[in-house]
C-alpha cells in the first residue's frame, strides 16, 4: 500500500535541518488551530439560537413562517434579556437539501455519462474540445451562472412555463413568478457536474488499460466492458467526486439567492408540478441575504446558527466521502 | 548483415499469400447490443453533447451580451458614485471593480502560496507525528468542504475585535468595521490555501525517491534538498495550483460582499500609499455584477452584462495560461 504520509522520512539531518521542520510543522499547527478555532467560535455563537428554540429548529412541524421569525428577530429589544430568538428553520434546511440532493443526482448521472464518454466513445476532435470545455466550466464564477439564470431563465420561466391558471391555484399561499427550486436545481446542476466530470475522468483513465481489454477480448462489447469494469474500478472516485460536488452545491450562497426568490417558503410536493417552480431560499442564501443585520446581536447569533449547520453538514459529508471510498476501496487497485 | 544478402532475393518474384479474411471483428459482431447497451451509449453521446451545447451557450451568450455593453472607454473610467454605503453602479466605468479583482486576488495569492507550500512540504517531507499529519490533512480538508459564507461570516466575527483594529476602519466609538482588502485577502487566501497544498503534495510526491537520494548521497542535508531539489522540480505543479486558487478568488462573491465593504469606489482609510488602499474597501467585478442584477441594489443589466463579461475573459484567460503550463513536458525525470 502507498505510504500516505512521510514520503521520505529518512534522510541526513542537522540543526538547521530541524529547525525547518519545526518551523513547517509550526506552520501546520498554526492552520490546524486556526481551523478548530473557526469551528467553535462559529458553535458558539450560535448557541444561544440552538438552546433558546430546543429540537423546534429542526422540527418539520413547528410551524410559523420563517421570514417573519428573521423580522422578529431582527426587531428585538436592545435589552439582552428581551432578545428573541424563535427560529424554526425547517424551510430553509428543507429548500437546502433539496436542491442539493436533486442536483448531486442528477448531476453525478449525467457527469458518469459524459466522462465516459469523453474517455471511451469521443471521437478525437471532439475529445480534444471536450476536455477544455469542462475545465473551463468549472471555473466560471457563480455569479455569472446566477446572472444568466436570473435575467434569462427566471423570466422565460416566469412568462412561458408557468401558466397563469398555476399561478391563481396557489395565490394565496406564495406567488409564482418565475425565481424557483426548478432554476435553482438545473444551474446548480450545470455549476457542480464539470467538477465531477474532471474527477470521474482521471479516474476512469487510471483504470489500467488491460482490465478493459481483457474484458473485450472475451467478447464482451464496449459499453459493457465500460460500465462493467471500468467505472466498477473508478467508484471510490465516483463517491468523492459526488462529495466534492455536494460540499459546492451545500454552500453556494450568490448564485441560489439570486434565482430562488428569496422567499422562505417550503415547497410543497402535493402541489403537483408546480412544485418545481415554487420559489425557496436555502441556508447559504439566508446568510447573504441577511448579511446586513449582523450587527443585531440576537440575529448575528441565528445566521451564525446557519453557519454551524452548514459547517457540520459539510464535516459529515467528507467524512461519509472518506468511510465509502474506505469500503470501496477493497474492491480496486485505484489510487484515490 | 542482413541487408547485404536482400539484393539477391529481391529479384525473385514475390510470393503471394494466401488472402485471408484478416479484419478485426466490429463491435457489433462480439456481442450483439442490447437495448440497454444501446441505450447507455445514446446517453453518454446525449450527455457529451449537451455538454457542448451548454457550453457553448453560455460563452456565446455572454460574448454577443458583452460585445453588446462593453465600451472600451469605460474600462478606464471610474464608477460614478450615488451613495457611499451601498452599491448603485448607474453610472461611471468599471475601473474600480477590475481594479480591486486585481488586488484581492493578488493578495489572497500572496498569503495562501508561502503557507500552502509549507504545509504541503511538511506533509509530503516531514509528516511526523503521524497523528498531527493526519490532523493537518482532514483540517485542510474540511476547509476545502467549507462554504466560502461560512468563511466570510466567521471573518467579520474575528476581525471586527479591537484587537485587529489596525487591519480596517475604526469608528469614532471604538467600533472596528471589519472589512478591508486586508481581511478579505486573509479570507481569499483561506479558499486557494487547499488548492495549492493539494497540487503541490501532488507534485512533490511524483517525484522518483533516487531523486531525493541522490541528493544525499551528494552530502545535501534534507532541507536543501526540498529548496534546491524538490521545490524547482514541483513548480509546475505549484503554479496549476495557484492559478486554479486565483481562479477562485477572482470568481468568490460571498466573501466579497461581506468583507470587502461593498463600496463602489476604492476607498481609502489614512494616508499611507499602499497600505491605506489596502486598509480601505471596494468592490470587486464579482460584487459588481451581483450589485447590479435585479438581486443586488444597482439593478442595471446592461452593466452587470458588461461586468461578467469581462470577469469570464480574465476566468478564460487564467485557465489558458493553466491550459499551457500543462501541456509542457510533465516529468523532469523521465528519461
Amino acid at each position: 500500500m502507498r505510504r500516505r504520509f512521510g514520503l521520505q522520512k529518512a534522510g541526513p539531518r542537522n540543526s538547521s535541518d530541524q529547525r525547518a521542520e519545526l518551523l513547517l510543522g509550526a506552520l501546520a499547527c498554526v492552520v490546524l488551530a486556526l481551523i478548530a478555532g473557526m469551528i467553535i467560535f462559529v458553535f458558539q455563537k450560535a448557541w444561544p439560537s440552538f438552546s433558546h428554540n430546543g429540537l423546534d429548529w429542526f422540527n418539520p412541524f413547528a410551524g410559523g413562517n420563517v421570514d417573519d421569525q428573521l423580522t422578529a428577530i431582527f426587531e428585538s429589544p436592545g435589552n439582552p434579556s428581551q432578545y428573541v430568538f424563535t427560529m424554526h428553520a425547517w424551510p430553509l434546511l428543507y429548500a437546502t437539501a433539496l436542491i442539493t440532493i436533486c442536483s448531486v443526482v442528477i448531476g453525478v448521472g449525467f457527469a458518469l455519462l459524459s466522462a465516459m464518454f469523453i474517455v471511451e466513445f469521443a471521437p478525437d476532435a471532439l475529445r480534444r474540445v471536450l476536455e477544455p470545455v469542462v475545465r473551463l466550466l468549472a471555473a466560471v464564477p457563480s455569479v455569472i451562472y446566477g446572472l444568466i439564470g436570473i435575467l434569462v431563465l427566471v423570466p422565460f420561466v416566469g412568462n412561458h412555463i408557468i401558466s397563469q391558471g398555476a399561478k391563481d391555484s396557489v395565490a394565496g399561499v406564495v406567488t409564482l413568478s418565475g425565481p424557483s427550486v426548478g432554476v435553482g436545481i438545473l444551474i446548480l446542476t450545470v455549476m457542480i457536474t464539470p467538477i465531477m466530470i474532471a474527477i470521474v475522468v482521471d479516474a476512469l483513465r487510471a483504470v489500467p488499460v488491460g482490465w478493459r481489454e481483457g474484458s473485450v477480448s472475451l467478447g464482451v462489447n464496449r459499453w459493457r466492458a465500460m460500465w462493467t469494469v471500468t467505472v466498477r474500478a473508478a467508484r471510490p472516485a465516483i463517491v468523492a467526486a459526488a462529495v466534492l460536488a455536494t460540499a459546492r452545491a451545500l454552500g453556494e450562497a450568490i448564485m441560489l439567492s439570486m434565482v430562488t426568490g428569496s422567499v422562505g417558503f417550503a415547497p410543497n410536493p402535493l402541489d403537483g408540478i408546480i412544485y418545481f417552480v415554487e420559489p425557496a431560499r436555502p441556508l447559504a442564501a439566508t446568510i447573504v441575504d441577511n448579511s446586513e443585520g449582523l450587527s443585531v446581536p440576537p440575529f448575528a447569533d441565528t445566521l451564525y446558527a446557519f453557519a454551524a449547520v452548514l459547517l457540520v453538514s459539510a464535516a459529515f459529508l467528507s467524512f461519509g466521502g472518506w468511510y465509502i471510498r474506505r469500503h470501496l476501496r477493497r474492491y480496486t487497485l485505484s489510487p484515490i | 548483415m542482413r541487408r547485404s544478402r536482400r539484393p539477391q532475393l529481391s529479384n525473385l518474384p514475390r510470393p503471394r499469400l494466401p488472402r485471408r479474411n484478416r479484419e478485426v471483428l466490429s463491435d457489433e459482431e462480439i456481442v450483439p447490443w442490447s437495448i440497454g447497451d444501446r441505450i447507455g451509449l445514446a446517453a453518454a453521446w446525449f450527455s457529451g453533447l449537451l455538454l457542448c451545447a451548454i457550453a457553448a451557450s453560455i460563452v456565446l451568450y455572454m460574448l454577443i451580451r458583452g460585445l453588446q455593453y462593453v465600451q472600451l472607454s469605460a474600462l478606464f473610467e471610474h464608477p460614478v458614485v450615488q451613495s457611499t454605503t451601498t452599491i448603485t453602479g448607474t453610472g461611471g466605468g468599471y475601473l474600480d471593480p477590475i481594479e480591486g479583482t486585481l488586488i484581492l486576488t493578488a493578495l489572497g495569492t500572496l498569503i495562501a502560496l508561502p503557507i500552502g507550500v509549507g504545509i504541503a512540504v511538511w506533509l509530503s517531507e516531514y509528516a511526523r507525528p503521524a497523528g498531527l499529519a493526519r490532523a493537518v490533512e482532514s483540517g485542510v480538508e474540511i476547509v476545502a468542504g467549507t462554504p466560502t459564507i461560512v468563511l466570510a461570516i466567521f471573518g467579520l466575527l474575528i476581525f471586527s475585535k479591537s484587537a485587529f483594529g489596525f487591519l480596517s476602519f475604526t469608528a469614532e466609538g471604538g467600533a472596528v468595521f471589519g472589512r478591508s482588502f486586508f481581511i478579505a485577502g486573509m479570507m481569499m487566501s483561506v479558499i486557494a490555501l487547499p488548492l495549492i497544498v493539494g497540487a503541490t503534495r501532488e507534485a512533490l510526491q511524483s517525484i522518483p525517491a533516487h531523486v531525493r537520494e541522490a541528493s544525499y548521497a551528494l552530502g545535501k542535508d534534507k532541507i536543501s534538498t526540498i529548496r534546491r531539489v524538490l521545490l524547482p522540480a514541483s513548480r509546475k505543479g505549484i503554479a496549476t495550483g495557484t492559478t486554479l486558487g486565483m481562479g477562485r478568488i477572482a470568481g468568490d462573491t460571498a466573501i466579497v460582499i461581506l468583507l470587502l465593504g461593498a463600496t463602489l469606489t476604492l476607498e481609502k482609510q489614512g494616508t499611507t500609499p499602499v497600505v491605506s488602499t489596502l486598509k480601505g474597501t471596494g468592490s470587486t467585478l464579482t460584487s459588481y455584477v451581483y450589485g447590479n442584477s435585479p438581486a443586488g441594489e444597482g439593478n442595471s443589466p446592461a452593466k452587470a452584462y458588461a461586468a461578467a463579461f469581462i470577469l469570464l475573459m480574465i476566468v478564460i484567460l487564467m485557465n489558458f495560461v493553466v491550459d499551457l503550463m500543462s501541456r509542457r513536458r510533465s516529468d523532469p525525470w523521465a528519461r
